[in-house]
């Protein structure tokens, strides 16, 4: 005697192994935990970084503490400082240099706008030479900006259509 | 004590100059007299060590260009402060101290970077902030603080974003804390707060 399972060949017995999902949830998943940024620390905002890689605000709760410090072992850059027009041709060929898929943080006012210097050799926003995901405000921004910038990244890296890029390309 | 100096100063080198100072005696010197006069001051007066060299810009008058020796003495531990007026042509020139003090290679790199200043026998004088090839020294007077438009310094960084060094928007700018007042009311602002980036500046017509 036969009945549907037998019919099709499913084994009963894998129920309760097996997880049913979207594949861009699970991708995206797992993309969001493992977020390994790139400090491009390049004035006084690289110290608030490094304050939230400290013990006290402790940026591995969340999932992305393995700050690398080579473009290739990383995907997220997080531009911490004045971009001077000097720097921006450095910034762009590190952000060229990271494997896809990555995502830019502009941390504080100068990476974002420019910010107080309003001058000839600063560029007036790092978004103008790498697209930017996240802008965080602040001058100095505090470590908590920080990680809810970062926190912000991974709700956005969350909503990507991570298979239609991988399958598309 | 301080006058004493100068005062000796002065008539030991009939070719200085007394300059006006609130502080450390201060002369002028002539250009063509400048290595000798410096010389003499760190072998024989003991000012050793050059703590800064810098450059100023007169803008109107002529010559337009002044250099400007910050010099100590570490055993005596006081300062000499020695003016000396570029040559009045285009691109300005005054000699090198590098033969006298290694340390004012990157000084004068920098003077020569942001004034044009050619130090002649300084051993590689190449800018040291702007990069290589930028066309104008931004801190003459005559050049505006929001910058001017040129090129990108990486070609193919300019090329793959399309963008430009641009003029910073000043937007009634230059921003700066008031003088005085209360702490809570000294955010810097704008000096000219009529104009901004969607207001167009008032042009005073």
């Amino acid at each position: 005697m036969s009945d549907a399972n037998t019919l099709y060949n499913y084994d009963s017995k894998v129920e309760g192994d097996l997880i049913v999902s979207r594949f861009d949830a699970v991708v995206n998943w797992v993309r969001q935990h493992s977020v390994w940024p790139m400090p491009m620390g390049l004035a006084c905002c690289a110290i608030e970084l490094m304050a939230a890689g400290g013990s006290r605000f402790d940026i591995s709760r969340f999932g992305m503490e393995v700050m690398r410090f080579s473009p290739r072992q990383s995907d997220c850059m997080i531009v911490a400082g004045t971009v001077t027009y000097k720097m921006a041709e450095v910034v762009r060929r590190i952000h060229d240099q990271m494997a896809a898929p990555k995502w830019v943080i502009a941390m504080g006012a100068c990476a974002s706008t420019g910010g107080m210097y309003r001058s000839y050799s600063v560029l007036q926003g790092v978004d103008r030479i790498v697209p930017v995901d996240v802008y965080i405000s602040g001058c100095p921004p505090r470590p908590e900006a920080l990680l809810d910038g970062l926190m912000k990244l991974q709700q956005k890296i969350g909503r990507e259509k991570s298979a239609k890029k991988l399958f598309s390309a | 004590m301080q006058d004493e100096f100068l005062k000796g100063l002065l008539e030991s080198f009939e070719y200085l100059e007394e300059r006006p100072s609130k502080d450390w005696p201060s002369v002028k010197c002539l250009s063509t007299r400048l290595l000798e006069f410096l010389k003499q001051m760190r072998d024989e007066r003991g000012f050793d060590m050059l703590s800064d060299l810098t450059a100023v810009d007169w803008q109107e008058e002529t010559p337009r260009f002044t250099v400007v020796y910050h010099l100590y003495s570490t055993q005596k531990h006081n300062y000499l402060r020695v003016a000396s007026d570029c040559s009045d042509e285009e691109p300005p020139s005054i000699p090198s101290v590098t033969s006298l003090w290694e340390g004012a290679d990157w000084h004068e790199r920098e003077a020569y970077d942001m004034f044009g200043i050619i130090f002649t026998g300084h051993p590689d004088l190449k800018r040291i902030l702007m990069w290589e090839g930028y066309p104008y020294h931004p801190l003459r007077k005559d050049f505006p603080l929001a910058g001017k438009e040129v090129e990108l310094p990486a070609a193919d960084v300019a090329e793959a974003t399309g963008e430009k060094v641009r003029p910073a928007p000043m937007a009634g700018g230059p921003f700066h804390a008031p003088q005085g007042g209360r702490m809570s009311a000294s955010e810097p602002r704008g000096s000219d707060e009529s104009w901004n980036e969607k207001l167009e500046k008032p042009t005073g017509e």
